[in-house]
């Protein structure tokens, strides 16, 4: 039931990783795969990341209604949830519809108007052609991305918090400075690279395996998407289990 | 040449193929011919290692394809060009791009041959000067072209065309036969064409394969066609009153 489509989905990975036939045309693929996913999927991530950090603020001064509790607390929950969860978590998800969706439905017209068997016919390594320059592509600009989402995120509590006077400059600076664990970093680093990479792989395979006409690649880039959400949000579990 | 022997192929409970031989002759136009589900192109797609037979081989020039593994199957694959029934040109790639891709992949020539090269290919299916044109921005004989052209661009030992005519009108269609009946004497090439088009079958069909219900039903050319007394060929060739009273003249 779940081993057939997961022992396809571990071949293709297979034939994607194989040996390309021609690095300069791969390494301009990658570049084009780079700009599409990193730099197109820039505006977006901005601004849900300045409009997530501003709502973490404001609702979390909205619950420290304790005068024993101090302001600055609130930075330090917004830079904590944001490099922890927020930003690479809903990031991926934002990503899932943007990039995932257009993958599988760019790999699935592919294959219904019979681009793929051509690709084969010619002797080229589909899989490798097609899946390899948008995982590296994937895995090197996401990362980059969550930074520039956590950074924006900080920035948009900073402007809800002192706008709003929730909190003063000075607090959400403080709190922000304070008791900051480095490691929490490299687990938001991690967690980037492992939704990129099933954001990428999960959409390819539906792609890939699509059949029949426009329909089932409208099915297939919906499948993609939901699927992808499901093991993002799982393997955010996952991590957090193992390395928190 | 390329030799098919024995191919079975099944899709599920769907047995297909069962049990097809044939010889395809280089230099001259090799037609697969059959009703809707009768397996031809299922048996295209086994030439090319798009399917995998269940059973058989398929021999390019003494070269057993279906025992070689993807590695091996590469330098084949390179002396093979394929034009399909949709033309399957690359969404994303110029006219230019799309025929120069095969070039880029597997040889080592200068960016200036492989234009020059394109240039050719162009030129020779009547498509000079469209280099920069989209996919989206050509007509469907136009596209047929520019899929002849790439497939034509590796110099290929052996041509498959998937039908050819579909979805062209009349004249268009006789041209697209001829060019491909022009490059098959060219290059000498062993050119496989599965087709129901009649106009093809009496035009170019130097040796037709007839499958009926997965088997291979009758071998012969266009000029013995008209003449069989094959029950299941004669009513998919004279199923149309034109046809049936054009008989008389073949």
């Amino acid at each position: 039931m779940i081993f057939h489509p997961l022992g396809k989905y571990i071949l293709l990975l297979k034939a994607a990783f194989r040996r390309p036939e021609k690095w300069n045309i791969y390494r301009k693929e990658i570049f084009k795969e780079m700009n599409y996913i990193g730099v197109g999927s820039l505006g977006i991530i901005a601004i849900i990341s300045v409009f997530l950090g501003a709502v973490t603020t404001v609702q979390t001064a909205f619950q420290l209604v304790s005068d024993l509790i101090p302001k600055s607390v609130i930075g330090g929950i917004v830079r904590d949830s944001s490099i922890l969860e927020l930003s690479p978590t809903i990031s991926a998800i934002v990503l899932a519809g943007k990039v995932g969706s257009s993958v599988a439905s760019q790999i699935g017209t592919m294959r219904v108007t019979e681009q793929i068997d051509a690709l084969e016919i010619m002797g080229i390594n589909s899989p490798g052609y097609l899946i390899l320059p948008k995982i590296i592509g994937a895995v090197t600009t996401i990362p980059l991305l969550v930074i520039i989402s956590i950074s924006l995120s900080i920035m948009g509590g900073y402007l809800a918090g002192t706008a709003s006077g929730a909190v003063s400059s000075q607090d959400f600076i403080n709190g922000l400075t304070t008791d900051f664990i480095p490691f929490t970093f490299t687990v938001s680093m991690v967690k980037s690279v492992i939704f990129a990479f099933i954001i990428v792989t999960v959409s390819a395979y539906q792609g890939f395996y699509t059949n029949g006409g426009a329909l089932e690649v409208g099915q297939s880039s919906t499948k993609a998407v939901v699927i992808s959400c499901i093991m993002i949000l799982f393997s955010d579990y996952v991590i957090a289990q193992l390395l928190l | 040449m390329i030799e098919v022997k024995n191919i079975h192929k099944y899709f599920g409970e769907n047995y297909v193929l069962k049990g097809i031989s044939a010889t395809f002759r280089e230099g001259v136009c090799n037609l697969i011919i059959g009703g809707s589900g009768s397996g031809k192109t299922t048996l295209l797609k086994c030439m090319v290692g798009l399917h995998e037979p269940e059973e058989g081989s398929v021999i390019y020039d003494s070269r057993d394809f279906t025992r070689m593994n993807f590695e091996s199957r590469i330098e084949i694959r390179t002396e093979i060009g394929m034009l399909f029934q949709g033309s399957a040109l690359f969404d994303s790639m110029t006219v230019e791009e799309n025929i120069m891709f095969p070039l880029n992949m597997f040889t080592e020539q200068s960016r200036k041959e492989k234009r020059e090269r394109a240039n050719f290919c162009l030129e020779r299916v009547n498509l000079a000067g469209k280099n920069l044109l989209f996919p989206a921005e050509l007509s469907g004989g136009m596209k047929k072209r520019v899929g002849i052209a790439r497939a034509i661009a590796m110099n290929p030992k052996y041509l498959f065309v998937d039908e050819p005519n579909s979805g062209l009108d009349p004249k268009t269609s006789i041209v697209i036969d001829e060019l491909i009946q022009e490059l098959t004497e060219e290059y000498n090439s062993t050119t496989v064409i599965v087709t129901h088009d009649m106009n093809s079958v009496m035009g170019i069909g130097e040796n037709i394969i007839f499958l009926h219900q997965g088997e291979k039903w009758w071998e012969g050319s266009n000029k013995e066609i008209a003449h069989t007394d094959n029950k299941e060929l004669n009513e998919f060739v004279f199923a149309s009153k034109f046809m049936e009273s054009a008989k008389a003249k073949f």
